[in-house]
């Protein structure tokens, strides 16, 4: 590599690129920070808005345009989406967030992604799958030449739109009467409801504000990018990064982190392929990698972002969990009993020869909501990222067992240990985190797995995935197959039982219910966190490489966020507070998966019905209904 | 040798001095209490001596060897055991469950991922709680008790470790009076038969002039009076800052 001019050039030209995007992630993030900042609830949906934004206005464009003329057209519609997306954030949050203003933090993260998931297929249905190009701006449609080199003149223009956003916002919350009531309601929230002013007029008013300027965010890109169905994820994922590197609800906090983040991938693509050595290295496809490595960076530094300020620890929803028991030996020969008789379920191949498929699907499913659990419940840290253990485990698997032709048992451990790697190394970072920020941590670390994935073609085939991930002798027929995974799993659940029964067990569980009285007592907080978050990771790992080998393929698709969601609606579905829970709830929706989702093209919006159900209606899930019914039983006499 | 010996503290936040150069000691089987207004400092001192601040100038010595700083976790594992003003324990483990990972922290065996929990140190446990009165709610979970019976839970997981000086943070806040003299002396009797040494910060006076040994007064920063209880209750500065001056001046004529 030589510093010459063009380099320069492509620097300075890239760097202009850099703040036009960083001006569309700034407005998502921001609104994301402002209503975090008063109501407390991370909004998952956020990325739906930006993207209703963007269909709104790619829609409105011409119809407005055809009455309007194209140019008055074309702002008319972007103020129109906005404005539409404001009006439907006022009816979300007076319809669903203020159910659950007083829920767990968990369960207003899992509401509002539900939201997603119903929005997402509510966009299907209106606009169906196909990617919908908008006009071109009028009057910004050519490009202003500078140093010797094209710059197309809309993304200067958004350059210019999230500075004058930022100056906007800034006006508004310093000068106006709403803008000294946010910041107070930042500040203490409290206190504001003490003081007399309504507050429920004031939440509704900031989450409007916030899905207003999401709706912005995505009406302006309307000229730059298609309208697609993936967008809210992956915008969701960008805004996160941003958010926690800038600091929770800080606006000045997030375009400085969105420049960071934007600029640092702009560079990496300007300077395109660095030779080290012998090496070379094509940094135009780490982009996102070096997004990991800010937010890692600053997370190191400042665990609350650059502006963030620590939050008031909200006490943690474990506190009211009865303790844990041990199961008595009528319990103990029944689980045996059951084990026996799962043993034997090849046997009735003949009859059904679906059934060991399903089961073996159940299994991994156990598996995967168990591991999760094991951190969740006892160890009360909400990961929204275990698939990113899931697709470790996973791709380590298929690459040992195809490129290097590894036997099967070896592959499967090659699996759970990049997949141990990867859960050691993410898990340092998370476990230092708590509540949203660990959420939001965990969910960018599979994000980053998930593009790796995605992007590293030469080795991991991306979005097609690898192929011809076959067991081999004598794990190649459904029965042996199905038999090694019932082993597998079998000791896996053992393990995490004795483990959370274990002194380390005990000690996971002091540190959920109060970290200050365990480091009062001498107990490593952190480190025992990571441990769990390590073993979960590991366990994690070994569903995935059982998935590969049971579908004979694994794809980006396979480990994307929603498997993340279905894990943690796995362990709701069953209840959160309870051993058993996760095994009810993976083995349910497997099943509902494989027999209702699967009818329908709208799955995504059942799941979501279905995550609203559990959320508002059955809390404590599966293993809450029943314990509820067996000390109704235990009272009737 | 003292257990505790603190020397020159001082810990500035912006401009304002919270601790300006305070020194004293404690040593086994000894009662300090730690007394002054709001905003005296007690609760700077408190936590530097604790671990959670680290002080501008100043030094903490534990049984004679430097601890400035270290975090509350090494702390404890250098002897310290600590209750807190709102006292916190497991909540979602039973009261025996909740000693024993108290004594399983002090083995430095947390990290063990087989042998059940409900096994180890289940005696002891018993004991500690016999000590407390605690032992007839063992098996009940600890988010049950009423906040008396969990402050005597959160004293049995401070003294599980045996360690050498003990730090209660206002131990009887929130109680009614009977239950609060009943604590301090389950204190004071826990701290004779060990030779345990004690530093404690209190509001009620009833407290403090029934059970200290000593008493430090601070005001401003400052150690404005110290010595045995008798001398502070006839000192002149700390009436004065107690009562007022005008009353302090009338008990002097």
């Amino acid at each position: 590599m030589t510093f010459d001019s063009s380099l320069l050039q492509s620097l300075l030209f890239q760097s202009v690129n850099g703040f036009a995007s960083a001006s569309g992630l700034f407005l998502v993030a921001a609104g994301l920070s402002i209503i975090f900042g008063v109501t407390r609830i991370v909004n998952m949906a956020h990325g739906s808005f930006y993207m209703l934004g963007l269909y709104g206005a790619v829609t409105l464009a011409p119809r407005l345009g055809a009455v309007l003329g194209p140019d008055l057209g074309y702002w008319a519609a972007v103020a129109c989406a906005a404005l539409g997306v404001a009006v439907l954030g006022a009816l979300v949050e007076v319809v669903l967030l203020r159910r659950i203003y007083g829920a767990p933090e968990l369960y207003q993260l899992l509401a509002t992604f539900a939201l997603l998931l119903v929005i997402s297929d509510a966009v299907l249905w209106l606009w169906g799958p196909e990617d919908i190009l908008g006009p071109r701006a009028p009057g910004l449609s050519g490009a202003v030449e500078l140093l010797g080199r094209n710059l197309p003149r809309y993304d200067v223009f958004l350059a210019l739109a999230g500075p004058a956003v930022l100056a906007g916002l800034h006006l508004l919350l310093a000068r106006s009467r709403f803008g000294r009531l946010i910041r107070a309601a930042t500040q203490d929230r409290e206190m504001v409801a003490a003081l007399g002013i309504n507050e429920a007029l004031l939440f509704t008013a900031v989450f409007a504000l916030g899905a207003g300027i999401a709706g912005l965010g995505g009406a302006l890109q309307m000229a730059r990018e298609p309208a697609n169905l993936a967008i809210d994820l992956s915008v969701l994922g960008d805004a996160f990064v941003v958010v926690v590197v800038g600091g929770m609800g800080s606006i000045r906090g997030a375009y400085v982190a969105a420049v960071l983040v934007a600029q640092v991938k702009a560079l990496c693509i300007a300077l395109g392929t660095v030779e080290i050595g012998a090496l070379a290295f094509n940094l135009s496809r780490l982009t996102l990698v070096a997004e990991f490595l800010i937010m890692a960076l600053v997370l190191v530094v400042r665990p609350h972002g650059l502006f963030g300020r620590p939050q008031a620890a909200i006490p943690h929803r474990g506190t009211s969990e009865a303790p844990l028991r041990p199961l008595g030996r009528p319990a103990r020969l029944a689980l045996l009993a059951g084990l026996a008789l799962l043993a034997l379920l090849p046997l009735a191949e003949g009859t059904f020869p679906y059934a060991p498929v399903l089961a073996l699907d159940m299994l991994i499913a156990v598996l995967f909501a168990a591991s999760l659990h094991f951190i969740m419940g006892p160890g009360g840290m909400d990961s929204f990222g275990h698939a990113a253990y899931f697709g470790l485990g996973a791709y380590g698997a298929a690459l040992a067992a195809t490129a290097l032709g590894a036997p099967t048992p070896v592959a499967l451990l090659a699996g759970i240990g990049v997949a141990a790697a990867g859960a050691v190394l993410f898990g340092w970072f998370c476990v230092r985190l708590e509540g949203v920020y660990l959420a939001m941590l965990t969910l960018a670390f599979a994000q980053i797995v998930w593009s790796v994935a995605f992007q590293w073609e030469e080795v991991t085939g991306g979005s097609n995935g690898l192929f011809g991930v076959w067991p081999d002798w004598p794990f190649d027929s459904r029965a042996g197959l199905y038999l090694a995974a019932l082993v597998l799993v079998a000791l896996a659940l053992l393990a995490i039982r004795r483990m959370v029964f274990a002194p380390f067990g005990l000690a996971l569980r002091a540190c959920r219910d109060s970290s200050l009285r365990a480091e009062a007592l001498g107990i490593p907080v952190a480190r025992v966190r990571w441990l769990a978050f390590a073993l979960a990771g590991t366990m994690c790992g070994a569903a995935g490489g059982l998935y590969a080998f049971a579908k004979g393929s694994i794809s980006p698709e396979a480990i994307s966020v929603s498997r993340s969601i279905d894990g943690l609606v796995m362990v709701l579905l069953g209840g959160v507070e309870s051993l058993a829970g996760p095994v009810l709830g993976a083995t349910t929706l497997t099943f509902l998966k494989d027999n209702v989702m699967r009818e329908t093209d709208y799955w995504r919006a059942l799941l979501g019905a279905l995550i609203l159900a559990v959320v508002l209606v059955a809390p404590g899930g599966i293993a809450g209904a029943l314990r509820r019914l067996r000390f109704r039983a235990g009272r009737a006499p | 040798m003292s257990v505790l010996e603190v020397e020159g503290l001082a810990k500035a936040y912006g401009g304002v001095q919270a601790l300006g150069g305070v020194s004293f000691t404690v040593g086994a089987g000894e009662l300090l209490a730690l007394i002054g207004p709001n905003g005296a400092g007690k609760s700077t001192c408190f936590n530097i001596v604790d671990g959670q601040i680290r002080p501008d100038r100043g030094t903490v010595r534990l049984a004679g060897r430097e601890v400035t700083g270290l975090p509350p976790r090494r702390m404890a594992r250098l002897g310290v055991g600590r209750t807190f003003q709102i006292a916190a324990v497991f909540d979602s483990l039973t009261v025996l469950e909740n000693v024993q990972a108290a004594l399983i922290a002090a083995r430095r065996q947390t990290f063990a991922l087989w042998r059940p929990a409900a096994t180890i140190a289940r005696e002891e446990a018993q004991h500690l709680l016999e000590q407390t009165g605690m032992a007839d709610h063992a098996g009940r979970p600890a988010s049950e008790l009423a906040y008396g019976d969990v402050k005597r839970l959160e004293l049995a997981m401070a003294i599980a470790s045996e360690p050498l000086l003990l730090l209660m943070d206002e131990p009887t806040a929130g109680m009614a009076p009977a239950e609060r003299l009943a604590l301090i002396e389950l204190v004071k009797r826990l701290t004779r038969s060990r030779g345990l040494a004690v530093l404690f910060t209190e509001h009620s006076m009833d407290v403090v002039f029934g059970h200290a040994d000593r008493v430090v007064v601070l005001a401003g920063g400052q150690i404005v009076a110290s010595g045995d209880v008798d001398a502070i209750r006839a000192d002149p500065q700390v009436r004065a800052l107690y009562l007022g001056t005008g009353r302090a001046a009338g008990g002097r004529a």
